[in-house]
């Protein structure tokens, strides 16, 4: 719709933080600080087979022998990692028939978030399985997504029904040991999705997960893993949204994403948690792996993010195109305001023939923040005639902020074609007083302005994503102009 | 509606308005006219609310409300529209979007509803054919990749859905062929009425052919030195600038 920045901006009021509030939903947690036994507990608490304990295991030993990275254009105080809640879930787990035996008040959080997750979802044909904390709390349409052998469930359940699948995906495009983050994760997680998409199926909806971290003190690790079988599709959209918090939230996740052979997978997601205050004061932290492999010749996955929460971003969503003629795809807004820091890019490695990879990237500064665009393109030897298009533009608002570009080229067959562009702009004067002029005021037309810059990326989201994502630009930009 | 008195206005330093004079009242139409650098386009930022200007000294009063109390786009939405000279391009926003934003914070300033999604398409439609604009330009970016024509139709186009009760245009003439001076005069001429006024600022009176103006004032040095009727244009451009100029120096000299 071409109207959906006008009701939007409408809507903002007001420049705290829009999802700050708590809920107080009865909590069983694991005793603070991680060792074997926290391990061993979660496990336990989650009934997991024998392997994953041993997974985890692993990864908690590899863990202990490393350090954590700091090569990341972000500067924070050092995490103290027995001073964490490992895991948190909400007491009552019924199974559930009807949203009615939903615990009322976190039906309540949901509606305060603005998630329609009862008849207006299922109207709009999207099914959503609610992550509350660490544990799966409702799911809908099951048995529309079970006709066609689609499985769309919490990775949990996952490890416990479908454990030959976790078996053989599970640390294969992320392996415990590629990097700190992961291996903790792997160490810890406490819950996640799981979508396994069968042969030749379109997945019939649009799968949508909202995860929320809701206890104090607990870092949220969550881990999903996407399988699209040969010839089949799914979009799968996430988002995120958390309540004021004073003390920092550590939050690491894992997204694994395989494409065998024709398939496509296209990965949404709006990120929105909380960035701390003005002051630069509390916020998440969020250091998040995710990478998707282009197993099978001709297959595609795209990333499409906006990312306008966390006090520090972390996160490279990745792209390794093994099969001949597959297609790999970033588009990426990320807004930083007031103390905020991200440093966020993608990697697209190029194994195969034929392999193509766009990167868009828009970063939006304001404030005191820094915005970092980080990104490497690689082809190999045998990718013959690999191809890359990338366009990395930043906007600053004001003179406090920064935008910084690391581009990494790595070009390893004369044939391939890698092309860069990259643009710095500011919002201009002219611009703002040709909005004055129409009776339009200083923070709706900044939205307008940053809505219509993003414009590229924006449109690569589904829908009622993408209305979600235009409110978030523009109350994350409140205050920035004055 | 619009009362300036003894109005100077500097930028770093240099002093460009300099003891200006006018009054409009409802149903009036003003033609502003003068050589390059006296200070017209300055005029029309100023009422406009552009914060570079320094005023230096004077008052403008618009509809009883000291203007200078009100922030630029509480002006705007008090009815007061400014016709940019060079209108802006914002990437990726539509003008529709654009639009139905300026229009709706007029109608809550107002007291209004918004308006609906179709009461606006409708509205614009209307509207379109008044400046006889094509379809697609109102699903383009706000301006971006206009011809020079086209933005200064698209000015008109949004005074039209804006109705200001003061619509000052800047030099909205300049660059146009004879076809789109017709349109953009057109235009103009269906939107007058004994409720609202136009300052038309321009440095050639060939746009006075198609909008007949009430008065017209020859600026020159920061103040109007000479004020008539639509035969001064016509004078003007026979006897050029320079005639007005000695006058006015003349007039200094005694």
């Amino acid at each position: 719709m071409e109207d959906k920045s006008n009701d939007i901006l409408d809507e903002v009021t007001g420049s705290e933080y829009k999802y700050g509030f708590y809920t107080d939903v009865e909590m069983e947690q694991a005793p603070k600080g991680l060792t074997e036994d926290t391990i061993r507990f979660i496990s336990a608490k989650k009934n997991e087979p024998e392997f994953m304990l041993d997974i985890r295991l692993k990864a908690f030993r590899h863990w202990q022998t490393l350090k954590e990275p700091r090569w990341a254009h972000v500067k924070y105080q050092p995490i103290d990692y027995q001073d964490i809640i490992y895991y948190s879930a909400p007491l009552k787990k019924p199974k559930l028939e009807s949203l009615n035996e939903v615990d009322p008040e976190l039906l309540e959080t949901f509606e305060k978030l603005g998630i329609p997750l009862q008849e207006q979802k299922m109207l709009a044909g999207v099914a959503v399985d609610a992550v509350m904390d660490s544990v799966s709390v409702a799911t809908t349409f099951r048995s529309t997504l079970a006709e066609k052998g689609v499985i769309f469930c919490s990775f949990s359940e996952a490890v416990r029904e479908y454990p030959e699948l976790i078996k053989k995906y599970m640390g294969t495009v992320v392996p415990y040991t590629d990097n700190f983050f992961a291996a903790l994760n792997t160490a810890v997680f406490s819950d996640g999705s799981f979508v396994f998409i069968p042969k030749g199926v379109r997945c019939p909806l649009e799968l949508s997960t909202y995860f929320r971290i809701n206890a104090a003190n607990t870092g949220q690790f969550e881990r999903t893993l996407i399988v699209a079988e040969e010839g089949s599709y799914v979009s799968y959209m996430e988002g995120c949204t958390a309540p004021i918090r004073d003390e920092n939230q550590l939050h690491a996740a894992i997204v694994e994403i395989i494409a065998h052979k024709d398939s496509e997978v296209k990965y949404a997601t709006v990120q929105n948690w909380w960035p701390g205050d003005k002051n630069g004061k509390g916020g998440v932290y969020n250091f998040v792996t995710k990478r998707g492999i282009c197993e099978g010749e001709n297959s595609k996955i795209s990333w499409t993010q906006v990312e306008t929460g966390s006090a520090i971003t972390w996160k490279y969503p990745s792209l390794i195109l093994r099969g001949d003629n597959s297609t790999g795809e970033f588009y990426s807004v990320a807004v930083t305001n007031n103390h905020q820091q991200a440093d966020t890019g993608t990697k697209m490695i190029h194994l195969g023939k034929n392999t193509r990879s766009t990167i868009i990237s828009k970063g939006i500064s304001a404030g005191f923040s820094n915005n970092s665009y980080r990104g490497l393109v690689k082809t190999t030897r045998r990718a013959e005639n690999a191809r890359n298009f990338s366009q990395c533009d930043s906007l600053l608002l004001g003179d406090k902020c920064g935008a910084h570009t690391f581009p990494y080229i790595e070009v390893g067959n004369k044939s391939s074609i890698v092309e860069h562009e990259a643009t710095t702009s500011k919002i201009s004067e002219d611009q703002l007083f040709y909005c004055l002029q129409r009776g339009i005021d200083m923070e709706s037309a900044i939205g307008l302005i940053v809505n219509g810059y993003a414009k590229e990326v924006l449109s690569k989201l589904p829908m009622e994503f993408a209305v979600e994502a235009q409110k978030l630009l523009s109350i994350s930009l409140e205050g920035s102009v004055g | 509606m619009l009362s300036i008195k003894d109005l100077s206005v500097s930028i770093n330093g240099k002093t460009i308005l300099d003891g200006f004079n006018l009054e409009i009242k409802a149903g009036e139409v003003h033609a502003i006219m003068g050589p390059n650098g006296t200070g017209k386009s300055t005029l029309a930022s100023v009422i406009a609310g552009r914060e570079m200007f320094d005023v230096d000294r004077g008052e403008i009063t618009y509809r009883g409300q000291n203007l200078f109390d009100m922030a630029p786009e509480i002006r705007a939405r008090e009815g007061i529209f400014l016709g940019f000279q060079y209108p802006v391009e914002i990437p990726g926003v539509s003008m529709a979007s654009f639009m139905r934003t300026a229009i709706n914070e007029k109608r809550k300033h107002l007291g209004l509803d918004p308006m609906s999604g179709a009461e606006f398409l409708k509205l614009m439609e209307e509207k379109k054919k008044l400046v006889e604009i094509h379809s697609k330009l109102t699903n383009r970016s706000v301006n971006e990749g206009f011809s020079g024509g086209e933005k200064k139709k698209n000015e008109i186009f949004q005074m039209a859905l804006l109705e200001p009760r003061l619509a000052i245009l800047d030099e909205t003439d300049s660059g146009l062929d004879i076809d789109a001076l017709k349109v953009v005069a057109n235009g103009v001429n269906k939107l007058r009425s004994p409720e609202n006024a136009t300052i038309i600022i321009t440095h050639y009176q060939r746009l006075l052919d198609f909008i007949i103006p009430d008065y017209v004032h020859v600026l020159f040095d920061g103040r109007i030195v000479k004020s008539g009727d639509k035969s001064l244009a016509l004078e003007l451009e026979s006897k050029g600038y320079e005639w007005v100029k000695k006058e006015a120096n003349m007039a200094a000299a005694h």
